[in-house]
């Protein structure tokens, strides 16, 4: 139709290309809104982490580092008999050599010998004791010993304690102040990488605690969490995906399935409390049983997980080994598993750093126990990494403030560190057809 | 001396490999095929043709029990290959697929190398006792499949390297690897160029001299360029069923003419 055989009076409809012109203008305007939008989501997101990992770093950076005071020891056999090995008057030995730096102060004054003791930590008396244990030819002789100071001491040199607070509601008095300058001086004080943090379990001294227990306790609950929910996880996503029948009950096992995903971790606490614990009888504190535990959590993930990339193979796959004459377990196998690898090991690494992450089903079995020494079988007692985050915020220490953030900072880095071996491994497998 | 093989050849021609009688394939609720009698021949091809959504390709998958994987198909009737009913439950479809082989609409090669794509079928049924054994069935196999001179230099890179219509030749050639005695070919062409279509189509006359070949095909020109015999399907039924060039010259069905004319399809 054209407007010359349109009929005189008329009014003239727009033609559809003014339609379109009119349309686009507003389809614009709405996609711009949108990417707006999603720009403005995005950068919410990016700053809330951002905020996140500052915070973390900027009160848990301080952990990274420790105040170690360097000392010359003259062991004293008066104070350190041989015979009396491994007992001994370690902490006076140790007391009377700083106080050899600190002219002027009177070591017979009860509260002064306390204060000056007060100065090291309370880990460098076993450091002194294992040492001459280890070697009692040292008794009679002045050894170079570096140990750490005392938490006050320590957030003191890295500027955490405000000089210019009243005397009375300081931790640290003046004269000490003046005592730790007077070592600072004359060069006795330094600050190392804290290398205990990780090589240290736990103690309730701040200044000797570190993660190792709780690294070993992780360790051994992921890898027993691995080792039951991988192989389940699959051997179930793989009947349910490839052989069971489809009727009532499998749907009634796949409903229930996804909701045991989503099931409060508290709850399978309460659960493995109940029956790995009360009615197994298996150790308390266990990382065996945290393992268990977090199996039970990281399976539905790792079948959901399974499934989906088994779903995901092309059934061209399947009717290629089917029309030759594989048998259907030959086929699964074969082609279609091997094929659905990369899909099923993303999904595990990922219910596994869930599982890293899980502190709840931990604390109700009693991971979260003080232990001071590393587990050395998955029944020995331990914590785990987000339990002893949970133990140090708890403490009332100036010094696990820091370490609670570092401590935080290092289950992040886990938990990139595993997401990223995931996107590799995804990346690498990755199949085109 | 060749003479003979000839008339022997055609002799074996007029022998019936699969005999179909009342055939009846239910998907759900639906009759997809609808009481088909049929007999297909050795050493020949048979074409089914047939607008989309006729049953041919159903109707093909029920001869090596390639529908037993869907669960909600129904197969009923009586097919016999060489007198042996393959519906008995005593015949494991496993067997039964190692000698009906099937080549499927799109190429899908495994993502293997080529020879792990051809060894497979042997491998799985035990057919080589040797390394060597498997090398010469690899050969011989790619050789029938008319691909060897493409690939021999080549044999551990993957299958799914290659173009589409050295693809389907690799699949026909897998297919072939097992030593089937019938070949099912599901439109084998509908994905591939002419030329690959021409090769495949080559291909198939060859294989005609080994084994009973039955080709699904929505192209009316390669039934009648490739196959012996034509069925033609429609709506489920089988409407005709006879020689290639009566089919195409002289049908006997109002529907069959109406279809190769292009008045319905």
């Amino acid at each position: 139709m054209t407007d010359a055989t349109m009929p005189t009076g008329t009014p003239r409809k727009a033609s559809s290309s003014e339609l379109v012109a009119a349309s686009l203008k507003r389809r614009r305007r709405k996609q711009t809104r949108l990417q707006w939008i999603g720009l403005g989501a995005i950068s919410i997101a990016f700053g809330m982490l951002f905020i996140l990992v500052a915070s973390l770093v900027s009160s848990g950076w301080t952990a990274f580092t420790q105040t170690h005071i360097t000392l010359s020891v003259y062991v004293d056999p008066e104070e350190v008999p041989l015979k009396r090995l491994p007992r001994g008057g370690f902490d006076d030995v140790l007391a009377v050599s700083v106080a050899k730096m600190l002219p002027g102060t009177d070591m017979s004054v009860r509260a002064t010998a306390k204060s000056v003791e007060g100065i090291l930590s309370k880990g460098a008396q076993f450091k002194l004791r294992d040492m001459v244990v280890a070697d009692p030819g040292l008794i009679g002789q002045s050894v170079t010993l570096k140990v750490p100071v005392s938490d006050p001491f320590d957030q003191l040199n890295k500027g955490l304690i405000d000089r210019d607070t009243p005397d009375e509601f300081r931790r640290v008095k003046n004269t000490e102040i003046a005592w730790f300058d007077t070592l600072k001086d004359q060069g006795a004080i330094s600050k190392p990488f804290n290398w205990a943090l990780f090589t240290n379990a736990d103690s309730r001294f701040p200044e000797l605690a570190g993660l190792k227990g709780a690294l070993v306790g992780s360790f051994w609950a992921l890898l027993t969490c691995f080792l039951i929910a991988f192989p389940l996880g699959i051997g179930a996503a793989i009947y349910l995906e490839e052989f069971a029948p489809r009727n009532r009950f499998s749907d009634l096992i796949e409903v229930n399935i996804n909701n045991l995903a989503a099931v409060p971790s508290v709850v399978f606490g309460l659960l493995a409390l109940a029956v790995f614990i009360g009615w197994f009888g298996l150790p308390r504190s266990a990382p065996f049983v945290g393992g268990l535990t977090l199996a039970l959590m990281t399976m539905p993930t790792i079948i959901i997980a399974t499934r989906a990339a088994l779903k995901a193979v092309p059934p061209s796959i399947r009717e290629a080994a089917l029309g030759l004459g594989a048998s259907k377990q030959q086929v699964v196998f074969q082609h279609v598993l091997p094929l659905a690898m990369p899909g099923v090991l993303t999904g595990t690494i990922i219910g596994l750093a869930q599982a890293l992450g899980e502190t709840a089903p931990l604390l109700l079995i009693g991971m979260n126990a003080f232990i001071t020494s590393a587990a050395n079988s998955p029944f020995d007692s331990a914590t785990a990494l987000p339990t002893q985050i949970f133990i140090w915020a708890d403490s009332p220490e100036r010094g696990f403030v820091s370490r609670t953030s570092a401590a935080i900072l290092v289950l992040l880095g886990f938990l990139v560190m595993m997401n990223a071996v995931a996107i590799y491994l995804r990346q690498k497998f990755e199949r085109k057809w | 001396m060749n003479d003979m093989r000839k008339i022997e050849r055609d002799v074996k021609m007029t022998d019936t490999k699969i005999t179909a009688r009342g055939v009846n394939v239910h998907y759900g609720d639906t009759h997809a095929i609808k009481d088909v009698d049929v007999d297909i021949a050795d050493k020949t091809v048979t074409a089914f043709i047939g607008p989309s959504g006729c049953g041919k390709s159903t109707f093909l998958r029920c001869l090596n029990r390639m529908n037993d994987t869907i669960d909600i198909c129904r197969v009923q009737g009586d097919i016999r290959l060489d007198g042996q009913d393959i519906y008995d439950k005593r015949v494991d479809p496993v067997q039964l697929r190692a000698k009906v082989g099937m080549v499927f609409q799109k190429p899908n090669p495994f993502p293997k190398s080529i020879y792990d794509n051809i060894a497979y079928g042997p491998r799985i049924h035990g057919l080589a006792r040797s390394k060597a054994d498997l090398d010469v069935i690899v050969e011989k196999s790619l050789r029938r499949g008319a691909i060897w001179d493409e690939v021999k230099d080549r044999l551990d890179q993957p299958g799914t390297g290659l173009s589409g219509g050295q693809q389907q030749r690799l699949c026909i050639a897998r297919a072939i690897a097992t030593e089937p005695e019938v070949l099912l070919m599901d439109e084998p062409c509908s994905a591939l160029d002419p030329i690959a279509t021409a090769q495949v189509e080559e291909l198939i006359d060859e294989l005609r001299r080994d084994y009973s070949v039955v080709v699904v095909t929505h192209s009316m020109q390669q039934a009648a360029r490739v196959s012996q015999n034509t069925a033609f399907f429609h709506l489920g039924h089988l409407v005709e069923f006879n020689v290639t060039d009566q089919i195409f010259t002289n049908p006997q069905d109002s529907r069959t003419e109406s279809y190769i004319t292009g008045r319905i399809g």
